[in-house]
């Protein structure tokens, strides 16, 4: 079965996020008065082969911790589809 | 005889030449090695020399922790071969586990080129064996990805063991404890964001990187 598996990478809580804190920053000027924070990430989009929805989801989960994420200062969220 | 230091080069470096200069300005012998070599005999030290390896995708020094080089760079760190990474090359050794913590975008999102003050915090390293503690040394930085960061129980480990080898003196770029540059557990792998090899005759502004490349070539010496 092919699978499309996403994978958001974001900074771990506690971690300073200057690019998101200086997007936030320049926000109000665009009258966006009323967000109170933006935190950036990054989004990766792995197409893959896999028996079932489980098996996409476990192979994901490991490649996003060997590489796509550095999980001294970063942390993963996985959402997995039918290709 | 003299040590021979290898330089390793991953596409994209771009600091293996300054660094081959200064080595056998030194009295080393300095020798390119290629990131898809997997063999280092011959070598006595390493320098991981700076630039974009793999042209710094993903996040800098995660692709090079996969190239073939690196199984022998860790065998040959094991060993207790001398390794310096600097600037991109110290961002390779935390990617790569060989040093703990990671280097994160600097704190106001500059990129940073100019002159460090940076103070000797611990000589129990192969990179500062034959500075003196607390001697101040002016050594340029050029990164931006250069903030280096920590959780706290690393933070009080690196402390307890002397392993913060230098620190600056005006954090640049927001690094947890000024940290410019740390040592793993036997002292013999030393990562740093500044560029002593840009520092090595007062031609260049200042010498001060000599006493850091100094120690290095003698802990390099000692095995040949």
């Amino acid at each position: 079965m092919k699978y499309l598996a996403y994978v958001d990478v974001k900074l771990r809580p506690g971690i300073s996020d200057p690019e998101g804190a200086t997007i936030a920053r320049a926000l109000p000027a665009l009258g966006f008065d009323s967000v109170h924070a933006v935190h950036v990430g990054k989004r990766f989009t792995v197409e893959l082969e896999a028996s079932d929805a489980h098996a996409a989801q476990a192979l994901a989960a490991s490649l996003a911790d060997r590489l796509l994420a550095n999980t001294v200062i970063e942390e993963s969220v996985i959402h997995v589809t039918e290709a | 005889m003299s040590a021979t230091i290898g330089v390793i080069v991953y596409p994209g470096t771009n600091c293996e030449h300054d660094a081959v200069l200064a080595l056998e300005s030194l009295g080393a012998t300095a020798q390119l090695v290629f990131h898809d070599q997997s063999s280092l005999s011959g070598l006595d030290g390493l320098v991981i020399a700076g630039g974009f390896a793999h042209g710094d995708y993903l996040r800098p020094g995660a692709i090079a922790r996969f190239s073939p080089v690196m199984a022998a760079i860790e065998d040959f760190a094991r060993s207790g071969g001398p390794v310096v990474g600097i600037c991109n090359g110290f961002q390779v050794l935390c990617e790569s586990g060989l040093l703990p913590g990671a280097l994160q975008k600097n704190k106001g999102l500059r990129f940073l080129c100019e002159d460090a003050t940076l103070r000797v915090a611990s000589t129990s390293s192969v990179l500062t064996a034959q500075a003196t503690l607390d001697q101040e040394l002016v050594v340029p930085i050029n990164h931006f990805s250069g903030c280096y960061t920590c959780d706290i129980d690393t933070l009080r480990q690196l402390r307890e063991e002397d392993r913060i080898v230098l620190r600056y003196v005006d954090n640049p770029n927001g690094s947890v404890d000024d940290i410019a540059g740390i040592a793993n557990e036997t002292g013999n792998v030393v990562g740093l964001m500044p560029h002593p090899e840009r520092a090595y005759r007062d031609l260049l502004g200042s010498s001060d990187g000599v006493v850091l490349l100094g120690s290095l070539i003698a802990a390099a010496t000692t095995r040949v």
